[in-house]
């Protein structure tokens, strides 16, 4: 039994996304910092660089490199992450730096590197794309060229219905079919450019029909504009003078 | 740019005249500011910010197996992660001698103060007690982490909850009412030498400029008891100078304890 | 009295010639200017018929040029640059030296400011020295410094204090307008880096927390109109108030108190 129509348990349309907080300068020592939260998924990053890069054999002789490091503080999810790299958060790495890469004008500083640490203080899915939100925004706060923002957002399909922003429980939700639990949910999270509207960060899990596919792709270009907006009005918040 | 040599030399000719960069006395602390339940996953969680220097602590509960020679206490594991995030002195890696030394020193202090009562964390007698795990993680660091990282760590401990049990199985996400067992609150005081000077609460360029420190976590409850105590850094200190610097830690930690007293009453009861 | 009201005078001016200019703070990507008629400086790039902002900064409108000016970001060495650097290394020609860029900066014996014994170069300038120094040229392998030239040398005593390079403008001021005040009034040395690195050195630890303290000032109020005058009473205001201090003091020595 598939439902026609999802509904949200917190009572969200499909298009809307938690609420949003975002703002710059949260790290003192960083060159850059930014908070970044859907709801009860947290995440701060922080930029240091650019600066030298060590192991040399990492260099590259012509440009600045972006290295983006995602973690999760060990009590940001209900049953305690091992502190540590894992698998998880080593993938997660690798597509954040992916999606940032695009936008970074970092030519002119040969065997240098750009690093963004990226950590979730509270976990309720959309982590990864709360912390490539809190990284764009870092690596503007603290200067570093690039010629725009970039901007995530989780989609998913949740029965027949396309929404934006999962939350934990909509990521597990299920349907009963012939008494069996089946997961019912394919999680599609994205990123675009705020100029050119390009893709920088497509991955899915689930069963979903390519049109519903290409649905899934409109709703994330609406909703991460919408996001864009709100990064760079928290980039360019400047508190005024205090007396 | 590290502390240069020159200004290292600046702070310390400084105290001797009793003088800080920011108008301290040498034995004041900064703003301290305390938040509970800053990460709702957690059993407990606390933030806790003295000037710059920001620490988070989260309080994680699971059943585990207890010890053979202890068949009813419960287990405290204290972890510390001084993340790259925080500093341009941290690197990324397994951890090292500063976050393991940081991890045991406020370790020692809870558990030699019984501050949690492991004695009472039994489920079943020789097969399941519960297991603390206490996570620390400097957000930004300008000196004094200890001291930020042990308030931040009882903090937690104090206002955390025992998540749901269901055929001695943790719900993970569900939470009782119910707080850990605990006793007297233990107070950690770092005491710092520059130079000839004795400093507290020191900046990040302070603590560069230090050789030697000394912890000291105690209780004040009817008497005063010292239950941890560490001298960490280079060089040796005279007999007078320990006997100093616990008669300063007792000082101040009474006065912090207050300052924490303070805090709790105006924060409503989980 | 009259040269303290054309001093007045002069930093008002310089006050009204920056609120003349827009203070429009742009974010990475934020469209600057629309057609062919505007040239892109820096901190911008053209994108066929628009000139988008390439960093978050403060939009700057000159007839045909627009240019974004950093508000933030790590010290990027420009030829001609006075910095303050600390010596990391020593080779056998030359020193290795941190200047806080995201390059290595390197002064070769040839360019050091004085006779050096080529057999220990530690001799004249060992490690952890602090020193000024000029940017000679930027290469794709790093910096190349100078110490040839005036002022040019290294500092004994004194602190050190690190601000954001991109408020370094701000604290020297005017053709020098706002450290020319804070050295007066509080009577220190004071060297001012581009790269953010400033050294103090003053005729007490009193004078130099006051220039620290007015220094702190000013790179927290960017924004502030007339600043210059601003901080001009407020140092002589705390000058007096130390004064008082000092006089307290003797009196209670005087008197035979303890302090």
């Amino acid at each position: 039994m598939t439902e026609k129509t999802y509904k949200r348990a917190d009572g969200r349309d499909p298009d809307e996304t938690r609420k949003i907080e975002a703002r710059v300068g949260v790290i003192k020592n960083a060159d850059g910092s930014a908070f970044f939260s859907f709801g009860g998924s947290q995440a701060i990053a922080a930029v240091y660089g650019p600066r030298q890069l060590h192991p040399q054999h990492l260099q590259n002789p012509e440009k600045c490199l972006l290295r983006c490091n995602y973690d999760m503080l060990s009590f940001s999810v209900t049953e305690r992450k091992r502190p540590g790299p894992s698998r998880r958060s080593a993938e997660i790495s690798y597509v954040t730096t992916k999606a940032l890469e695009p936008v970074l004008q970092l030519e002119g500083l040969p065997n240098t590197v750009v690093d963004v640490y990226i950590m979730i203080l509270q976990a309720d899915a959309s982590t990864r794309c709360a912390g490539i939100n809190a990284a764009a925004m870092a690596l503007a706060n603290a200067g570093i060229p690039m010629n725009g923002l970039v901007s995530a957002v989780s989609i998913g399909k949740i029965g027949d219905t396309i929404v934006a922003d999962l939350t934990k429980e909509e990521e597990d939700f299920t349907v009963t079919k012939g008494g069996e639990e089946i997961k019912a949910v394919t999680d599609i999270p994205m990123a675009f450019t705020s100029r050119g509207n390009k893709i920088t960060l497509l991955q899915l899990d689930g069963k979903i029909k390519p049109e519903e596919l290409k649905e899934a792709i409109a709703l994330g270009k609406k909703v991460c504009k919408k996001i864009a907006e709100i990064q760079a009005e928290a980039i360019k918040k400047v508190d005024k003078d205090k007396d | 740019m590290d502390t240069s040599s020159l200004t290292k030399k600046r702070i310390e000719e400084l105290l001797q005249e009793g003088k800080r960069f920011d108008g301290r006395k040498p034995l004041e602390f900064r703003k301290i500011e305390i938040e509970t339940g800053i990460s709702k996953n957690a059993e407990g969680s606390a933030r806790v910010r003295i000037g710059d220097t920001e620490v988070l602590v989260g309080v994680k509960m699971d059943v585990g197996e207890p010890f053979t020679d202890s068949p009813d206490s419960g287990a405290l594991i204290v972890n510390a992660e001084l993340l790259p995030l925080a500093s341009r002195k941290f690197e990324s890696g397994p951890p090292q001698i500063q976050a393991i030394e940081l991890a045991r020193l406020v370790d020692r202090g809870i558990r030699e103060s019984e501050f949690v009562d492991l004695k009472k964390l039994g489920i079943k007698s020789g097969e399941k007690v519960w297991a603390v795990f206490v996570d620390i993680y400097p957000i930004n660091d300008d000196g004094n982490l200890i001291d930020a990282a042990a308030l931040a760590a009882v903090a937690a401990l104090k206002t955390a909850v025992l998540p749901v049990l269901k055929d001695d199985k943790v719900q993970y996400g569900e939470f009782t009412t119910k707080g850990l067992p605990l006793k007297e609150m233990p107070i950690t005081i770092t005491c710092y030498k520059i130079g000839d000077s004795f400093v507290l609460d020191p900046t990040s360029q302070e603590e560069d400029s230090a050789k030697v420190r000394v912890t000291v976590t105690m209780t004040f409850d009817k008497e005063t008891y010292i239950h941890a105590l560490q001298k960490s850094g280079e060089g040796a200190l005279s007999e007078e100078e320990i006997l100093e610097i616990i008669k300063i830690a007792e000082t101040e930690g009474k006065k912090l304890l207050k300052r924490f007293d303070e805090f709790l009453k105006k924060t409503a009861p989980k | 009295m009259t040269e303290k009201t054309s001093k007045k005078e002069e930093s008002q001016k310089e006050e009204q010639g920056n609120s003349e200019k827009e203070r429009i703070i742009v974010a990475p990507g934020e469209v600057v200017a629309e057609g062919k008629d505007f040239l892109p400086g820096d901190g911008t790039k053209r994108e066929g018929n628009e000139i988008i902002a390439l960093r978050f900064g403060l939009l700057e409108k000159n007839d045909k040029l627009v240019k974004v000016i950093p508000l933030s970001g790590a010290y990027i060495p420009r030829v001609g640059n006075t910095v303050i650097g600390e010596v990391i290394d020593v080779t056998f020609n030359g020193w290795i030296v941190d200047i806080g860029s995201p390059q290595l900066a390197f002064l070769p014996i040839t360019e050091c400011f004085k006779y050096v014994n080529k057999r220990d170069l530690t001799e004249t300038l060992d490690f952890h020295d602090i020193i000024v120094t000029k940017i000679k040229s930027v290469k794709s392998r790093g910096v190349d410094l100078t110490m040839k030239g005036r002022g040019l040398k290294d500092l004994q005593g004194g602190m050190l204090i690190r601000v954001n390079p991109t408020r370094v403008p701000r604290v020297i001021g005017r053709a020098g307008s706002m450290v020319n005040i804070i050295k007066e009034v509080t009577g220190c040395s004071i060297i001012v880096g581009q790269n953010g690195v400033i050294w103090l050195k003053g005729p007490s630890v009193d004078h130099e927390l006051l220039a620290k303290e007015a220094i702190d000032m000013v790179v927290e109020k960017p924004f502030t109109e007339g600043l210059t005058e601003k901080v001009r009473v407020f140092l002589e205001k705390r000058k007096k108030e130390l004064k008082q201090n000092v006089e307290k003091k003797e009196e209670k020595k005087d008197k035979g108190e303890e302090k």
